[in-house]
């Protein structure tokens, strides 16, 4: 890791703009590293050719003094974006050459403002999965490892390459999807911050889908102030997506340092889950702690339908993907393999393209559609939707700010650890994430402590719908009581 | 609930996705594990409950009825498998 790596990226950009570095050289250090960590697999395409032109777009700018809010500052983006003319795969065999014709909105924000693009980053296959080990473009390895032990391990999932790239200093930060904790579970497990903000605050236009009702983008980075410097040129209205608000963006960054002061701080006894490890309970407290003596108070609070958030997830995630992923049948894009007659083009198309995990998924949607079980499980699973979002209305109307819970059950584990035998071990991992995208509220996820192995556990705040700004200032608090920042021992440099 | 082989079969079909005779039993279980842990649902009371059909508090949008995009045959079809004139290429679909 280099000095110019290592910068935040609020620092760099100071940087920038006083002249001090220029966007090339900044680009530069940042292609030599990902080179050296390929070892990691975070980055499933660099693009460096790419990286330069825009670094000396921006250095031109720069000198004008017209650079834009991000000029300059190299970023990775998952392979859910899609990037025009650059390849674009969900890290799924079904789209394993698809070049896109266009740009997606985040992205054309990002480049509006002045960002670099380095590459695209790895990804559970169509971000399904909590670990990146469903991507069909192989695992990525955290740039962690448990004290004593070289057993390589996971940097979370979806985003594992977005998490694990910001972590081991591959770029300044990285877009991310969360669906059911893809942004906040990978951050925690990475000593990183990243945010999933209000459902409807980023356009989706562009972005591979999931699950439509729940697919949020966001943002990762080193620090809180730089995810909110990020979130700012991501968000916004966008007529190409007809669930994206018009709220105007905030400017983010002024949240950072905000007082706490008075701010009511629910504490939900539903998250207290059995047979928690008592070091995440303890972190929990830790946290409680430092907000109380930031001057927030907190309440203990009761949010009764939180166990019922998972399996309800289970069933509305995979209808809604069953639906969205009809459109891989071999004939618009992707892969095809010639079958018989149509029909059968399209079930070998499918079997070929779509891992074991995106299989499971759509057949379980499939099913859960199909007729005769709409009623029992997919309508069911709405409504019980409704009552677990009533429990977050009901918290506000208390007079509740954010909610404090855990990030995620334990910190990062082995890859194959999880969810060979059961998938179901695997889905508990989004347990404490999950609740955030059934009500579509934002929630952000903190570095703020260690597990017994010596990995990154991070804090979770949830708030109010477009209660960003005050997740930012609780958010900071969070990380600058947990004291300096965590940051991997380099193994994986060649 | 649980399914059945031929149950997976058949939302296999459902699916279009080709599944081979050998990894019915097993995609079986997977299901089964799913549909059980989802059982839970069964014990939350949502008489009179609303399923949740947005969770934003906001109007669909709407615009004017009016052609905003398009007109880009070459470039809709760029990544087509197969196509013709224009046209995206299907294997033979009436007789």
């Amino acid at each position: 890791m280099s000095e110019l790596t290592s910068l935040t990226l609020a620092e760099a950009r100071d940087q920038l703009r006083a002249k001090k570095i220029s966007a090339k050289e900044l680009a530069n250090a940042h292609l030599a590293e990902m080179e050296k960590a390929r070892a990691l697999n975070a980055y499933v395409l660099e693009t460096p050719d790419h990286a330069r032109k825009m670094a000396a777009a921006s250095d031109a700018k720069l000198a004008k003094g017209e650079g834009g809010p991000l000029e300059g500052i190299p970023l990775g983006i998952k392979d859910l974006f899609a990037t025009e003319g650059v390849r674009t795969t969900a890290c799924s065999k079904i789209l394993e050459n698809f070049i896109p014709q266009y740009e997606s909105t985040v992205t054309s924000q990002l480049w509006r403002d002045g960002a670099v693009m380095l590459g695209k980053l790895n990804n559970d296959e169509f971000a399904m999965g909590s670990s990146n080990e469903t991507s069909a473009l192989g695992p990525v390895l955290s740039p962690w490892r448990r004290k004593g032990d070289n057993k390589p391990l996971v940097p979370g999932g979806s985003s594992g390459g977005s998490a694990s790239a910001v972590a081991a200093h591959l770029c300044l930060g990285a877009t991310g999807t969360d669906t059911g904790g893809s942004i906040r579970q990978p951050a925690a497990f990475t000593g990183i911050a990243g945010i999933k903000p209000t459902y409807g605050r980023c356009s989706r236009w562009g972005i591979v889908a999931f699950a439509s009702s729940l697919d949020q983008a966001g943002p990762f980075a080193r620090t809180v102030r730089d995810c909110a410097i990020l979130l700012r040129s991501m968000a916004g209205p966008d007529p190409k997506d007809s669930t994206c608000s018009d709220k105007p963006v905030p400017d983010y960054e002024k949240s950072i340092g905000k007082s706490v002061k008075g701010m009511k701080i629910g504490i939900p006894k539903e998250y207290r889950v059995d047979g928690m490890a008592a070091e995440i309970n303890a972190q929990w407290e830790t946290g409680r702690v430092w907000l109380k003596e930031a001057g927030a108070e907190i309440v203990d609070i009761s949010l009764p339908h939180t166990k019922y958030a998972l399996p309800a997830y289970y069933i509305i995630a995979p209808a809604e993907a069953s639906s969205n992923l009809a459109r891989y049948d071999g004939v618009r894009y992707g892969l095809r393999v010639p079958g018989k007659d149509i029909i059968d083009m399209y079930e070998q198309t499918r079997a070929a393209g779509f891992g074991n995990e995106v299989r499971r998924r759509i057949m379980i949607g499939t099913y859960v559609l199909s007729a005769g079980y709409y009623d029992a499980y997919y309508l069911r699973a709405q409504k019980v939707r409704t009552l677990i979002k009533r429990d977050f209305d009901n918290a506000w109307k208390q007079g509740i700010d954010a909610v404090l819970t855990p990030a995620t059950p334990s910190g990062a584990f082995g890859i194959g650890e999880k969810g060979s035998g059961d998938p179901v071990e695997m889905y508990l991992n989004d347990i404490f994430t999950v609740t955030v995208n059934m009500a579509g509220l934002p929630g952000i996820s903190v570095p703020a402590g260690r597990d017994h192995n010596g990995l990154p556990l991070g804090l979770q705040l949830i708030g109010k719908p477009f209660g960003e700004e005050e997740l930012f200032a609780l958010g900071h608090v969070v990380e600058q009581a947990a004291g300096p920042r965590m940051i991997p021992e380099n193994w994986w440099s060649k | 609930m649980s399914v059945d082989a031929a149950t997976v079969r058949r939302i296999a079909h459902l699916a279009r996705i080709a599944v081979a005779d050998n990894e019915i039993e097993h995609l079986r279980g997977e299901i089964n594990n799913i549909l059980g842990f989802v059982e839970q649902l069964n014990e939350v009371n949502v008489d009179g409950v609303e399923p949740t059909a947005s969770v934003e508090d906001m109007k669909l949008k709407m615009r004017e009825d009016v052609v905003s995009d398009g007109n880009y045959a070459k470039r809709v079809l760029a990544n087509a498998p197969a196509s013709d004139d224009g046209f995206f290429q299907v294997p033979k679909v009436v007789e």
